[in-house]
């Protein structure tokens, strides 16, 4: 590691400052700009949240309302009028459950098997693997749609949720996981006579919940978010999770925006409130996968 | 079907001897097939195989009541004259332009929060990653409300300082800026955290040893943290680019696939979208599709090559 060069003109010229004073100084600086930043962050949401409570006249009143003169409600009750929402909410909740829980058995096996088993065809099985990483999703649409349609699984939750249950990335996730863990834990194992499948089930699988917790994040994230695919496969709206759903909901020009705004905050609600419970683990597991 | 009956055959193959001899030419028998043969035929099934087929697609037209004819490569020559498909490839430059620009800042927002001992760092990153949590679709449409022309609250922001804003979201430039603003505030949560641990792998001895010299904290920042930090700010880059390459959902919600805007103002993806299942011509959409795959890839190559000249590995 070559350091970098640290010596510079005025550098004698500060040899008394109290480094604490300093620290002090630099944190206040961190600290503005830092709730600065976060309130930009926060305020689309603020302001989401009083626009849904607010009435159509108030919404678009110029200059806007920021405190509505009484708090309506009745906006969230309307949303299930114009949408089937407990019928989208299913949806969305089912694919991403399905998701999640076969993503990992399938994922967990295939990546513990390419880490620590020999087999022939190892590498090859792998690099076609990997190669999905790194095609755009946009190149295997099509096709997947006409896969769906063949099979009559168009507004269905299968049809939803087939393609996503396979996932290259989560395969590498795990891959690399396992890569990670000591060879004397197998070692000892297999010498007491425990064939692969003990081994894998009895010494393996109860390490995994670090990557297993941050794999489950990631598919939540994503299933309950996604718009491209949903929109191709559901024709009904019954039939689609909550992302088609508001989306369309967006198009339909009755719908008064406090109404939408109420149908937005109930869409995002259950993640938002779920990383906010959980925020901790969430950032740790997406930690893990951004840096492995 | 076939899967299960694979793993439930699979144990009466395995061959106890096989296993005592462990080291180099140990196999496992049948067991790794049982273990990757589930997740490996639905990647042939789902991923594979569609890429195949696309590219045949690509090559060919779609019936309207289905059935596929061959047309050679009129697909392609109709794509390299489409101007349409130019826009799209600019207006997805600008997006990843804009978004970039969150870069800078998110370094020097993550080189604040991972400050030793600063109080609230947790909540701030709560309040950083809110963005990236939310679903697109919906706070996209909060953002159409508030750059609504008419009633939003950006152009009431505006008009404190007299400026008369624009109807943002049905003027042709400005729809592109509106949406690429959206992706810039979203793009700084998965960044501050990604350089966030490539903040932490820093050794301390750098910053003492700097300030002993009497650096200031920007000569701090600028000699130790941005150096250091190089590799770090180079994934995020290639991810946010691959990321922005993907713009869809905000464009979607923000502006309503039937605005009149969209046509000059839509991404690769939506070009693909509207050509593929509106308009359904699923040969040409194929063609996008693999001209998107092109384009990442030449990007991507050209990012590992430009990497030499600033990011600092040793």
């Amino acid at each position: 590691m070559t350091s970098p060069t640290l010596r510079m003109p005025g550098a004698q010229r500060s040899p008394g400052r109290g480094s604490e004073a300093k620290r002090y100084g630099s944190h206040l600086f961190a600290h503005i700009v830092l709730v600065l930043g976060g309130l930009a962050m926060a305020l689309p949401f603020l302001w989401q949240l009083i626009m849904s409570l607010s009435s159509n006249a108030e919404v678009t009143s110029v200059p806007p309302t920021f405190i509505p003169r009484e708090l309506r409600f009745d906006n969230y009750l309307a949303v299930f009028d114009v949408m089937p929402f407990f019928s989208q909410l299913g949806v969305s909740i089912w694919i991403t459950v399905i998701r999640v829980v076969v993503q990992i058995v399938l994922c967990t096996f295939a990546g513990y098997a390419f880490a620590r088993m020999r087999f022939r065809g190892r590498g090859l099985m792998l690099a076609l693997v990997l190669a999905i990483l790194m095609v755009p999703s946009q190149v295997y649409l099509l096709s997947q749609y006409q896969i769906v349609q063949n099979l009559g699984l168009l507004d269905t939750v299968a049809g939803i949720v087939a393609p996503g249950l396979f996932s290259a990335f989560g395969t590498f996730l795990m891959r690399q996981f396992f890569m990670g863990l000591p060879a004397e834990l197998e070692e000892a194992a297999r010498l007491d006579g425990a064939n692969p499948f003990q081994i894998f089930w009895k010494i393996m699988l109860p390490l995994t919940g670090p990557a297993v917790s941050a794999l489950a994040i990631l598919v939540v994230l994503f299933s309950w978010n996604e718009l491209l695919w949903p929109l191709v496969v559901s024709t009904r709206s019954d039939a689609a999770p909550l992302s088609v759903g508001l989306a369309s909901l967006a198009g339909v020009p009755t719908v008064n925006y406090p109404v939408l705004m109420a149908a937005s905050v109930l869409t995002m609600a259950p993640i938002l409130i779920l990383f906010i419970v959980l925020q901790r683990r969430v950032i740790e597991g997406l930690a893990f996968t951004g840096i492995k | 079907m076939t899967l299960s009956l694979r793993t439930v055959r699979t144990p009466v193959v395995s061959t106890p001897d096989r296993r005592r001899s462990a080291g180099p030419s140990r196999t496992d028998g049948w067991w790794p097939w049982a273990f990757v043969a589930p997740l490996f035929l639905g990647v042939c099934v789902f991923y594979l195989w569609p890429i195949a087929q696309t590219v045949y697609f690509s090559f060919t037209k779609f019936g309207v009541f289905g059935g596929q004819t061959w047309i050679g490569a009129d697909n392609w020559v109709r794509l390299i004259q489409d101007p349409d498909f130019y826009r799209a490839i600019l207006n997805t430059l600008i997006y990843s332009g804009i978004v970039l620009l969150g870069i800078p800042v998110a370094v020097f927002l993550a080189s604040l929060i991972n400050r030793p001992g600063l109080k609230f760092a947790s909540l701030y990153r709560v309040l950083f990653f809110l963005p990236y949590i939310a679903m697109p679709v919906a706070i996209s449409l909060v953002w159409r409300m508030m750059f609504n022309g008419d009633f939003g609250i950006i152009n009431y922001v505006l008009s404190l300082v007299g400026i008369d804003g624009p109807h943002w979201l049905s003027t042709p430039g400005l729809a592109l800026i509106s949406v690429s603003l959206v992706g810039f505030w979203g793009s700084f949560g998965l960044a501050i955290l990604i350089l966030g641990a490539g903040l932490k792998n820093i050794p301390t001895e750098l910053y003492e040893a700097a300030e002993l010299d009497g650096a200031t904290p920007w000569r701090r920042f600028r000699s130790v943290t941005v150096p250091l930090l190089s590799p770090s700010v180079f994934f995020v880059t290639i991810i946010t680019i691959i990321g922005s390459f993907q713009l869809f959902d905000a464009l979607y919600a923000m502006l309503g696939p039937n605005n009149p805007v969209m046509p000059a103002t839509q991404s690769l993806v939506f070009y693909f979208y509207e050509t593929g299942f509106i308009r359904n011509d699923k040969g040409f959409a194929a063609t996008i599709a693999l001209a998107i795959l092109v384009i990442i890839g030449i990007v991507t190559f050209l990012q590992f090559r430009l990497q030499k000249r600033w990011v600092n590995y040793d």
